[in-house]
């Protein structure tokens, strides 16, 4: 009889810790850092909350509520604002939106989930009034980045317009010209001198993200979706994006990195160390060398990307943060009245730029001398040359990567995955890719 | 009539049984039956569910990424059991003898990383197990002149990181499974056998190993539920549940990748019953054949 009960006990005791596993799950990295900017709000102010995974738009948004609080002062708002790490971020707030219960009443969701967002009835408002005043002033196809059937549901942050950049202390121990390089092949030549002198490598064979598989597909006007938005990442551009990669990468000139590609925190100590002399990306890297690698003040150079073929866009959007209000905001018309101000407005763009460095959506910033070449802002000071010097040149070149319904799920497969087949493993590329397209369809099916 | 009730001897046993029933069939009936009919169903939150047959089934089975999942998780399982049971048994056994030196010292450190949170631990190791030159593994290694490795990127390598963790964390745990086992054992036995003559292996073989079988079993059978349950270390390892060629995802890491990261809540209640059914599996041969369920004969 004992031990009857004893097993009982054994088993019930095992069934109750399995039921417990799914809880468990939940409690990993959850919180978060929260902080109330108060913006100078009096007492009667409404107090809104944003999530968001990037510490930086914090410092923005901090900026503008000062803004709006003394322009507004019978609608003033004190923003509750909350950190978390991307991936529970998102995680948590698709619940959240979903169910209807805890969810902020604003957010930030990065342009490669925002898809998630969207699927089915999006439990988001649409933006289109707010937005409209601002239209012909910004990007368009920057709204559209973030809208489904007519609607626009986020508002985004920046154009994303991809570049090099450039360690010139590493290249002149080199001997090379960064303005010299024009074309892969240029950078090729370049990168085996910077080995054979320095044993340095010029740039990354990226694993875990895929802003070089984009540009690269960019620049060859092709995409990771086919027109009907169904994934197509074994096409012969993929292969030749791919290919020229490998290539560079078995003579030295490029190296996987600790990390697996240059936004990351174990990257930022790598380049800080001088151990990478180039890296490939949308222009809001340039907060990462201001923020995380300050060792490199001074050192830094933008230019165009290189092109595997002369004539070819030289550049493409990359990334993005899309800034929503969810169907649940306590004052949706305010939220919403405040993001546009935020984000869309001729101020917020002067602001972007100034406190995050990011190209901002209106263009018309660009050719604003005063603010761009402004000889106190943290980031002129801190590169070689000025960025919208570069922007300019570039401007008619910054193609589009889609981001449709496939994305999370192509994104996924290749970062987890393929990149790593490729470049650590050597694995075949066409092969890599096939395998990466069955993958991807199944997830899909 | 209530006073009666109260008091009779055939009432109050299910009373007293009451709360643990309906524990038991909140928490773990209703949610394990909604699951079964979930795994049935495309459900993705804040949309209307619609019934799909075994789709989710079907589907399942041609999923690659999910059977790595799962001998990811049974490797783990497997090397933790190897692991986690004899060592710690071996620990207990020297820590409980009276020769040993700075017991409660030892007791205490060994228990002391169960304390620390896994996010802590995982953060730790990770850091440990970097792949740069500098980090603390690579960095011994390279006093042996061994070149860097990237730990956290391959099978072999990242199971070491990854079992390293868990040893770390539960030996303790397990160790004082066993000393708690070991005090049930009476003295008298020792002492009978040492004056027969039997030297220190035999009297470790002959009565402490048969004598701790209910404690064995009982390790043995939660240690198979955490190794197939194994969730945060990996997440926390990797930075993440997307580890390069997923060599670090789990059944729970793959569940919640499917039902949280993708909104598919339909197929990752498949993946949730397919772990239970799995673990149910092993475990109770497992049981039945250690002979727990067997009649104890008086």
């Amino acid at each position: 009889m004992k031990n009857k009960w004893l097993i009982s006990l054994l088993v019930v005791s095992m069934l109750v810790f399995l039921a417990g596993c799914g809880g468990k799950s939940n409690s990993g990295n959850s919180g978060g850092e929260s902080s109330v900017l108060n913006g100078g709000a009096g007492d009667a102010a409404t107090e809104l909350s944003y999530w968001t995974f990037v510490e930086l738009h914090g410092q923005h948004f901090e900026k503008m509520l000062e803004k709006w609080n003394a322009a507004n002062p019978d609608r003033q708002i004190k923003l509750n604002v909350t950190v978390m790490p991307y991936d529970d971020m998102h995680n948590k707030l698709s619940i959240a939106v979903q169910t209807g219960v805890g969810a902020p009443d604003i957010a930030d969701i990065e342009l490669g989930k925002f898809p998630d967002f969207l699927a089915g009835d999006p439990q988001l408002e649409p933006l289109n009034d707010v937005a409209e005043p601002f239209k012909g002033t910004v990007v368009q196809s920057q709204l559209d980045l973030y809208a489904k059937e007519g609607n626009i549901y986020g508002l985004s942050t920046h154009v994303g317009a991809t570049v090099a950049f450039y360690n010139t202390e590493i290249l002149d121990e080199a001997g090379v010209d960064y303005k010299s390089i024009v074309t892969w092949d240029d950078f090729k030549k370049a990168g085996i001198q910077v080995y054979e002198k320095t044993g340095k490598y010029m740039g990354t064979a990226d694993t875990s993200a895929i802003w070089q598989a984009s540009l690269l597909l960019a620049q060859q006007e092709s995409d990771l979706t086919d027109a009907d938005g169904k994934p197509q990442v074994n096409s012969p551009e993929m292969v030749r994006a791919m290919t020229m990669l490998k290539d560079l990468q078995d003579n030295h000139v490029i190296s996987t990195i600790a990390g697996g590609q240059p936004d990351t925190e174990e990257a930022y100590g790598e380049y800080n160390s001088g151990n990478y002399a180039a890296a490939f990306m949308p222009l809001w890297q340039m907060s990462r060398y201001t923020n995380y690698m300050k060792d490199l003040s001074g050192k830094i150079a933008i230019a165009p990307l290189p092109v595997l073929e002369k004539g070819m866009h030289r550049s493409y959007g990359g990334g993005g943060t899309g800034t929503v209000v969810t169907k649940t905001a306590k004052d949706i018309q305010l939220a919403k009245d405040f993001i546009a101000y935020a984000k869309l407005s001729l101020d917020a763009n002067i602001e972007i730029w100034n406190t995050l460095g990011f190209d901002p959506i209106n263009m018309s910033v660009w050719d604003m001398k005063e603010v761009t070449h402004n000889p106190e802002n943290q980031f002129v000071k801190y590169f070689v040359n000025n960025p919208f010097d570069v922007l300019n040149e570039i401007k008619e070149e910054i193609n589009l990567i889609k981001s449709t319904s496939a994305s999370p799920t192509i994104n996924n497969v290749l970062c987890t995955v393929t990149l790593n087949e490729i470049f650590e493993d050597g694995k075949d590329v066409q092969q890599a890719l096939d395998d990466a397209q069955t993958q991807i369809e199944q997830e899909l099916k | 009539m209530i006073k009666n009730f109260l008091y009779s001897q055939k009432v109050a046993p299910y009373v007293f049984v009451l709360p643990f029933v309906l524990i038991f069939i909140i928490f773990w009936v209703y949610p394990l039956l909604s699951s079964f009919g979930m795994s049935f169903q495309k459900v993705t939150l804040g949309q209307e569910a619609s019934f799909i047959g075994a789709d989710n089934y079907t589907k399942l089975m041609g999923d690659t990424i999910f059977f790595k999942a799962v001998r990811n998780s049974a490797v783990y399982m497997i090397l933790t059991l190897l692991i986690l049971i004899p060592f710690p048994m071996l620990f207990a056994v020297l820590i409980n003898s009276k020769a040993m030196w700075g017991r409660e010292f030892f007791k205490s450190s060994f228990f002391f990383p169960a304390l620390t949170s896994v996010v802590v631990a995982g953060t730790i190791f990770r850091l440990m197990f970097g792949e740069m030159e500098g980090s603390l593994i690579n960095s011994l290694l390279g006093m042996f002149g061994v070149e860097p490795v990237k730990f956290l990127k391959g099978q072999t390598t990242g199971f070491v990181a990854l079992v390293a963790l868990a040893s770390w964390r539960w030996m303790g745990v397990n160790m004082l499974y066993f000393l708690s086992g070991l005090k049930n054992i009476p003295d008298d036995y020792y002492e009978a056998a040492s004056i027969d003559g039997a030297s220190a292996f035999q009297r470790f073989t002959r009565i402490t190993i048969p004598l701790l079988k209910p404690t064995t079993i009982y390790v043995l059978t939660i240690s198979i539920y955490a190794g197939l349950a194994m969730f945060i270390e990996s997440m926390m390892l990797w930075n993440g549940n997307n580890s390069p060629k997923n060599i670090g995802l789990t059944i729970v890491g793959y569940l919640y990748r499917q039902g949280i990261e993708k909104n598919n809540l339909g197929y990752a209640a498949a993946v949730g019953i397919v772990l239970l059914i799995i673990t149910m599996v092993i475990n109770l041969t497992q049981l039945a054949i250690s002979g727990m369920f067997k009649k104890e004969e008086d």
